[in-house]
């Protein structure tokens, strides 16, 4: 009855793209409304900018890739974790541990980019192990000990770059010690190739990284849903005890998560500060680009290739973001970041809506149709009783089971 | 003045897509037990849910003693004079049976509890109904008798007249089933009404006055329970012919499949062993049924069978191989399956599909990996065959995903799973638990069926009925102990809760009794 086309549209994938979409334009008319507020003579001119900045020039869309490729690097990081059970916050201490790794490689031992990548991506797995192994061994929440691990990461991080002077910038003439070095000056070779990217674009910031964190994307999503250990991998987030019945090591496997993450995450650190554009400030706080992971992967739904998107919409609006200064504070433009990250958090909940309108619509339609035939509403009781209870699924935490769907009912009683 | 205290009348409860509740009238009378009877998913629970006020019909009056009423919420049905009893208990492990019971209506001079008279009250009514309880123990030493009338007594005390029991008899012994049922037959002799939810036809036969049977939302009927048998009642609830006793022939035990010798289990809860130095066999051929109430070792004896957790002391062969120290998956291949106790946290992964589902015990093997890529038309082939052979129903077949199916079916999914292995030792826990008698008749089928193949199948359950009907041989658990092993054919069902409820206990032989006696006979 329904055409392949109609079929794809209301399907599962669909309704999540849906959303996503739904939450950002109402996180935009969110932002508008605040730009009103702020500054009402510009805000005509704030939103084009925001809008429109990154497609207007090559070297601002430049900038949209360049900057989206470490985030799909943390987002990848966290969506992998969340797909099998995990919530890794960590994934900023673990990128902060791939950044150090990949310019003390490529800067002061002087080796080419893609040795310098390696070791960011072993120093982000490292980084990862930790919670991993806590977790697995004493079933200590991994939320807690990626958070400390953050902190560890950037001072353990910023205590050794303040004592290596061949890793900081006046090591190689410049005035500021407070950064690492241009790699231009201590290594080209550890540079990202750029393969003439960079005069196609006519930007410094472009090179192949925006191809490498596509090519990772599409391994990842092969590995977790064509391979037995994606299989396992899934299995263990979805239902551990489950997994365990059917024999798998559900310990090795909350590890090798956590490490694949982290891995994931110290890649990014090693593909941002390895452009040659970016330098390692020393600070002490937390680099937003670990957290912005958390968002990219939200938005994403958990799904490799969504993620992809996400973190260049992201990186999209703070490109437009960065280009509504003066006339607004970069504050502002973080709020509406927020705004839309935050309501991403609803698209979830617009799922379950789209699919209510959907199949109310289906219904209207079939009891049309088919008004003489025997009643379909008593088939789905039987078949399909938690179809509709889709809004109370998550990704973060456990989905309630149907068995608690079901005994809801009788659950409830109780509550007063 | 009205025959009827609660009036349900023509109740229609709508949930997105779903029509729980379709035109259902349910009337119940002063002084009668009525029962409630159909499947899981009939909308009982639905229907109780708008009695008490959780939910709001969207046609349909509910009429108390004859007046049209609104029932809001639970509050509102505690002014009816509603009360319910949990088939989960809803009490405070920590409290005492006395705080349990005056909690929320505590007598009280400026939020001074006046606990002399709250206790007055509750000794009265404890003698009025014959419900025996000691007011100062705290919940969690008492036994699930106790705690059950605990519950009734929080319903007396708030001088509750309809009193709603849902499926009270699942925690019981059968003895505690007889003094439950002489308790409401002397809480109707005073004049309260119940509802009493349950699927278990016989004690509707023994305690109930009229029944009322609900199917996929729909009211079939009420009958007279007294003009009617279990045959009538099942096909009632099922729509079809039903078998209850299943037809099997003599046992023909072959060889030792499964030994234990002395296996002991740490308790994850307290700090005794769960499983305390338990030695039995099971041989081919024959259906051993562990029985015992809930919480005695016997989740516990089969996480030790089957791997998931570890021996503390004890030996375990299987067909002769010591296994005592393998893993899950070794003992898996050597040929044990396992149907676990909780479908939805053991056997089955929901947000995958049917067919990832299916594959679960063996998607490691060749035929459905290659080099660590998943064989994916293999697996759906497979899950095919299984679908056709087992009778599995979804609503897209292979790639339906687990969470969507009925509880008959996800159980039907897991036992075609662990069957397909060509298991040498069934270990099933529960199988039946939750399920409607046409699943329960498919899944004692496949157990004797596995039997008569000539495997070991090792049967855990609490239900006495089953326990009766398919085993060939009883072990009788209490306390991590087995006290007893009988003959399903010459022992009876009250012998059997003795045991079980630690009143009695003999000696029990690592062999079967059968061939002890022939060995003495030497």
């Amino acid at each position: 009855m329904k055409t392949k086309i109609q079929k794809a549209l209301t399907s599962r994938g669909a309704i999540s793209i849906y959303s996503s979409v739904f939450s950002i334009l109402i996180g935009l008319v969110f932002g508008y409304l605040l730009l009103l507020i702020v500054n009402p003579e510009r805000s005509a001119y704030g939103i084009q900018q925001v809008l429109l900045t990154g497609v207007l020039s090559p070297e601002k869309f430049a900038k949209v890739l360049y900057q989206a490729a470490p985030l799909i690097f943390t987002g990848l990081s966290v969506a992998f974790a969340f797909k099998t059970g995990l919530f890794n916050i960590g994934a900023t201490g673990q990128y902060t541990i791939g950044a150090f790794l990949a310019i003390y490689t490529g800067a002061v031992l002087k080796m080419p980019w893609w040795a310098a990548l390696l070791a960011a991506m072993l120093g982000g797995a490292l980084w990862g192990f930790f919670p991993g192994i806590c977790k697995a061994l004493f079933n200590v929440n991994e939320v807690i000990t990626s958070i400390m691990f953050n902190w560890i990461g950037l001072f353990f991080a910023n205590l050794l770059m303040a004592n290596i002077p061949q890793i900081l910038a006046n090591y190689y003439g410049a005035s500021n010690g407070d950064r690492t070095a241009n790699l231009e000056a201590a290594n080209p070779s550890a540079m990202i190739p750029k393969l003439g990217l960079d005069e196609l674009f006519n930007s410094s910031y472009m090179n192949i990284s925006i191809m490498i964190a596509i090519t990772v994307a599409a391994i990842i999503f092969i590995i977790l849903n064509r391979t037995t250990f994606g299989y396992e991998l899934k299995a263990c987030g979805f239902n551990r005890n489950a997994s365990i019945y059917a024999g798998i090591n559900a310990k090795r496997n909350i590890v090798l998560s956590m490490v694949i993450s982290g891995s994931l995450a110290g890649i990014g650190g090693g593909i941002y500060y390895l452009s040659g554009t970016a330098q390692y400030t020393i600070v002490k706080s937390l680099l937003p680009m670990g957290f912005n992971g958390i968002p990219a992967a939200l938005l994403a739904v958990s799904h490799p290739l969504g993620v992809i998107f996400s973190a260049l919409f992201i990186s999209y609006i703070q490109v437009g973001g960065e280009a509504m200064q003066p006339e607004y504070a970069k504050e502002v433009i973080d709020i509406i970041i927020s705004v839309i990250i935050y309501l991403s958090a609803f698209s979830l909940i617009l799922q379950g809506v789209i699919r209510r309108l959907l199949k109310r619509r289906d219904e209207k339609a079939a009891a049309a149709a088919a008004a003489a035939v025997t009643d379909p509403v008593v088939e789905e009781v039987v078949r399909d009783p938690v179809a509709d209870n889709i809004s109370a699924d998550s990704i973060a935490s456990d989905a309630p089971s149907a068995d608690a769907l079901q005994i809801g009912n009788t659950e409830e009683v109780t509550k007063p | 003045m009205s025959d009827y205290v609660v009036e349900m009348l023509h109740i229609t409860k709508e949930f997105p897509g779903i029509r729980a509740n379709d035109d259902i009238t349910l009337q119940l009378k002063k002084g009668e037990v009525h029962a409630l009877l159909g499947e899981n998913g009939a909308g009982k629970s639905t229907l109780m849910s708008v009695l008490f006020g959780l939910y709001q019909a969207e046609k349909g009056v509910i009429r108390i003693n004859g007046k049209d009423v609104n029932i809001n919420n639970p509050n509102d049905a505690n002014a009816y004079r509603i009360g319910m009893v949990h088939q989960h208990f809803k009490l405070v492990e920590v409290f005492t049976v006395l705080d349990n019971i005056i909690l929320g209506v505590e007598p009280n001079t400026a939020g001074v509890i006046r606990r002399k008279e709250a206790r007055e009250k509750v000794l009265a009514l404890s003698k009025r109904y014959g419900l025996k309880v000691e007011p100062d123990a705290k919940i969690e030493d008492i036994s699930v008798g106790m705690q059950q009338r605990v519950e009734i007594l929080k319903m007396l005390y708030r001088d509750n007249e309809i009193l709603i029991f849902d499926e009270p008899t699942a925690v019981l012994t059968p003895q505690e089933i007889r003094e439950l049922i002489q308790i409401m037959r002397d809480l109707t002799s005073e004049g309260k009404s119940i509802l009493f939810i349950t699927h278990k036809l016989n004690e509707i036969m023994e305690v109930a006055d009229r029944c009322t049977v609900l199917r996929k939302g729909r009211c079939i009927g009420t009958v007279e329970v007294a003009d009617t048998t279990t045959e009538e009642l099942s096909r009632m609830m099922v729509g079809r012919d039903v078998q209850l006793v299943v037809e099997k022939s003599e046992r023909k035990p072959g060889a030792d499949i499964l030994k234990v010798e002395g296996l002991t289990v740490a308790s994850k809860r307290h700090k005794n062993n769960a499983v305390k130095n338990v030695s039995f066999t099971v041989r081919s051929g024959e259906i051993v049924c562990v029985a015992g109430i809930e919480g005695n070792g016997q989740s516990e004896l089969v996480y030790a069978l089957t791997g998931i957790e570890k021996i503390s002391g004890g030996r375990v062969f299987l067909k002769g191989q010591e296994i005592t120290r393998s893993n899950i998956r070794s003992r898996s291949k050597a040929g044990i399956s396992h149907i676990p106790e909780d479908r939805h946290k053991y056997g089955l992964i929901l947000d995958y599909s049917l067919a990832e589902n299916l594959v679960l015990q063996r998607y490691w093997e060749p035929e459905f990996q290659n080099k660590g890529f998943i064989r994916r038309d293999k697996v759906i082939a497979y899950a095919n065959h299984l679908i056709q052979r087992y009778d599995v129903r979804s609503g897209q077949g292979a790639v339906t995903s687990a969470r969507s199916m009925s509880g008959g079916n996800q159980q039907k999914a897991i036992i075609a799973r662990e069957i397909d292995k060509n298991p040498e030792l069934l270990v099933a826990i529960q199988p039946t638990r939750g399920l409607d008698v046409g699943a329960i008749e498919y899944i004692h089928k496949q157990l004797i069926a596995q039997r008569d193949a000539g495997k070991a199948v090792l049967l855990i359950s609490l239900e006495l009925d089953e326990v009766m009907n398919i085993s060939d041989r009883i072990l009788v658990m209490y306390e991590g102990e087995f006290v007893g092993e009988f003959d399903p054919r010459q022992t009876t069902v009250e012998e059997i809760g003795l045991y079980m409820a630690g009143a009695k206990r003999r000696e029990i032989l690592t062999k079967p009794q059968s061939e002890i006696k022939g060995g003495e006979e030497q």
